[in-house]
């Protein structure tokens, strides 16, 4: 990969070849990052990166403003900005494209089909992304018994998730985990 | 997230007819964005559809199943889109605005507090806490998209899942290589299906 040296244009060129990829949006891109980012990069540690994705998920906003941060804890404000346009730019000019290239060709069958195909991938994705972050967030049996609670009241009611964190965030800082 | 692609309806009488402002686009999608704890698609479908009358709910469904097919970040995909299907290039990026700045400051400024503090045990035990909770929440969302695949009994699509989580998740192998295989394969395996149905 080029601009080895710069790490901006390390932040960019590895952003935007995993958005190209990030079939199934942010959530299923997060073993990708994960693995750049702690495993061959070592941008942060495990730990670090189960923060970033705790914090990205407290604040409000859409899911892949974690790389945000992935890009700030390594070249600061400017990487933030850098590692967020990269994640971003190209795919939107992508479906900008398809998007006016399609309405020429609306009613075709083959976006159902390309979808069909593709939502197994995201669910499975998705699950990798629960795996990894769950090996770095549950290292104790009561971290894990939060999960399994959080998933399963978030699965069985309608209740807003923020309070979920909250609670979880309590919980945590009255060092019960 | 309907998997059927609903044909472009006839714009209802009570859709608004004057495309707004750039200005208008960016507060918008800044309001829908800022909202949004844990997914904006909740608020954009409510901004979008009910709030401002700028879609029907059958054109929303039919943009956003492109944006979901599409690489990269759904959410941001369909704000470019639907910004430049209404104000055009420059409406596109008002929305993408929009939906990323507001939010990228809020959280560029959380991530300088935790950089100052993230060592301070306090906070380090709280955001364990809630990174518990998060990784929970994710499990919900994969249990809530498996569910048609379930209810179907669909073992195909099940053994797509389960090989796409074992060399992502358990392997850890590139997510470039597993898609270069499974992306074709499973396309192959959809199609294939579709004409025995036949």
């Amino acid at each position: 990969m080029s601009g080895d040296d710069n790490p901006l244009a390390q932040l960019f060129w590895t952003f935007a070849l995993i958005s190209l990829f990030a079939v199934g949006g942010a959530v299923a891109a997060i073993p990708e990052l994960h693995r750049v980012a702690v495993e061959v990069r070592h941008w942060m540690t495990d730990k670090q990166f189960a923060d970033v994705f705790a914090l990205s998920q407290l604040s409000p906003g859409p899911n892949v403003l974690i790389v945000t941060l992935i890009g700030y804890s390594v070249a600061g404000v400017a990487g933030a900005a850098v590692a967020t346009l990269a994640m971003c730019g190209p795919t939107a000019v992508l479906s900008y494209v398809v998007s006016r290239w399609l309405s020429n060709a609306r009613g075709a069958r083959w976006p159902a089909l390309v979808q069909a195909a593709l939502v197994p991938l995201s669910i499975g994705l998705m699950a990798a992304s629960t795996w990894i972050l769950g090996l770095a967030s549950d290292q104790t049996w009561r971290a894990f018994a939060l999960t399994v609670v959080a998933a399963v009241i978030a699965s069985t009611t309608r209740l807003n998730p923020l309070w979920l964190l909250a609670a979880g965030g309590c919980l945590g800082f009255a060092g019960l985990l | 997230m309907s998997s059927e692609i609903a044909p472009a309806a006839p714009s209802a009488a009570d859709i608004a007819k004057i495309p707004p402002s750039l200005r208008t686009l960016f507060f918008a999608f800044a309001k829908m964005s800022l909202s949004g704890f844990g997914g904006v698609l909740v608020f954009a479908r409510r901004a979008i559809v009910d709030e401002h009358r700028w879609m029907t709910a059958e054109e929303f469904n039919e943009t956003f199943a492109l944006c979901h097919f599409l690489p990269g970040p759904n959410i941001v995909n369909l704000a470019m889109v639907f910004g430049a299907r209404l104000r055009g290039i420059t409406g596109g990026l008002a929305a993408f605005a929009g939906l990323l700045v507001p939010p990228m400051l809020l959280i560029t400024t959380l991530g300088a507090i935790y950089g100052h503090f993230g060592q301070a045990e306090a906070l380090r035990q709280g955001l364990a806490g809630v990174s518990c909770v998060a990784v929970g929440l994710l499990a919900s969302v994969v249990f809530r998209m498996l569910t048609p695949l379930l209810k179907k009994s669909d073992i195909v699509g099940l053994l797509v899942m389960a090989a796409v989580f074992v060399a992502i998740g358990l392997a850890r192998l590139p997510l470039q290589e597993v898609l270069l295989v499974a992306v074709p394969l499973s396309l192959a395996i959809t199609y294939a299906r579709i004409r025995w149905a036949r």
